[in-house]
């Protein structure tokens, strides 16, 4: 039994950091340029600040989901791995949101301060954007459920 | 000799354990005014100017600009965010009396891991759309806000400070109430 969770755990983190370094490499290979009356409208993740953090922080949870697939579940360092887990999905749900925040932006415009939607010029730039962001929010969803397991083996002998 | 020993480690013990347990009671104090700053100072963010546009004779055509968190969806999410968290951060404080250790330890527990996401991704939302309105981004044609509207940036930078500083506390309350919960476990083993 408890074997079979350790390898179901192992599996979780694997696919989380499959998730988390698709959504990196989708995002950072975003880029499209169009011309519009004679200006050419370059659009690359790089300039936008939440995206450079978006690839970031993805990349920081693949490395941190492999890197944790070493260690072997029973030594001291997996009390630290739980507190880490938690830090590592709030890392990632904030990259998550704050591409979206920009995204959104993107898509709908914001007529209060005269920002114009610009997913109309570049929609394959926005829909890689889309796609980066469905990647993440899996990577999401698995440490969710990571930590829901974590909290199952700690706090279930604790229920009576 | 040694028993006299005993009994002064174990008022030792405690102490400290009191010492402690108002220590967090701080902490989580400290979390609620945080959140709950954040919350206040967001949602009563709001800035009017007026300028004159044109005149028709003598009369001054005046046109005002206000500037409002309710315009931004990411500044929305945001309030909404803090007021959950300072809503689990009272809950947490106010209900210790009424619950028992382990139930409330469980709560607090799972409603923080939780917390600590809801308000990070709020706090991350929001300083993406402040960084959008202090800089703008020149390749999409967005100018801007912040040197027109200086109020409504300064007190939404307030606010963002507080929710990240609600957001550590959180996450450090998390991390002891985790600590708690695996000592309680391990002893059992």
């Amino acid at each position: 039994m408890a074997k079979a969770s350790r390898a179901c755990v192992f599996l979780l983190r694997l696919l989380a950091a499959a998730a988390t370094v698709s959504a990196a490499v989708v995002m950072a290979t975003s880029h499209e340029s169009t011309t519009l009356f004679g200006l050419t409208l370059e659009a690359k993740f790089q300039y936008t600040p939440s995206f450079k953090f978006f690839v970031i922080a993805n990349a920081i949870g693949c490395g941190y989901s492999l890197l944790v697939l070493l260690i072997p579940p029973t030594s001291s360092l997996s009390r630290f791995v739980v507190m880490l887990d938690v830090i590592i999905a709030m890392l990632l749900t904030a990259a998550i949101s704050a591409a979206g925040a920009i995204s959104e932006v993107g898509k709908k415009g914001n007529s209060h301060s005269g920002w114009l939607p610009i997913c109309g010029q570049i929609p394959k730039f926005c829909d890689h954007v889309k796609g980066a962001m469905i990647c993440a929010f899996c990577g999401v969803v698995i440490y969710l459920v990571i930590l829901l397991h974590s909290i199952h083996t700690v706090i279930g002998p604790l229920l009576p | 000799m040694a028993i006299e020993n005993g009994n002064e480690t174990k008022v030792g013990y405690r102490h400290k354990a009191r010492v402690l347990g108002l220590l967090l009671v701080l902490l989580r104090l400290a979390a609620l005014l945080a959140t709950v700053t954040a919350t206040i100072v967001m949602a009563l963010n709001k800035q009017t100017k007026s300028i004159t546009a044109a005149f028709v004779g003598t009369n001054p055509i005046i046109q005002t600009f206000t500037a409002k968190f309710q315009q931004t969806p990411a500044f929305v999410y945001f309030v909404i965010a803090n007021a959950v968290a300072s809503l689990y951060n009272l809950l947490v404080l106010l209900l210790r009396p009424f619950m028992k250790r382990k139930a409330h330890e469980i709560f607090e527990h799972l409603g923080g891991m939780v917390m600590v996401s809801v308000v990070a991704s709020g706090a991350a939302a929001a300083a993406a759309m402040a960084e959008l309105g202090k800089n703008g981004n020149l390749h999409a044609r967005w100018n801007p806000i912040c040197n027109r509207f200086d109020a409504f940036c300064c007190r939404g930078g307030v606010a963002l400070i507080a929710s990240f500083i609600g957001a550590s506390l959180l996450m450090i309350l998390n991390t002891v109430s985790t600590i708690t919960l695996y000592k309680n476990v391990a002893s059992q083993d």
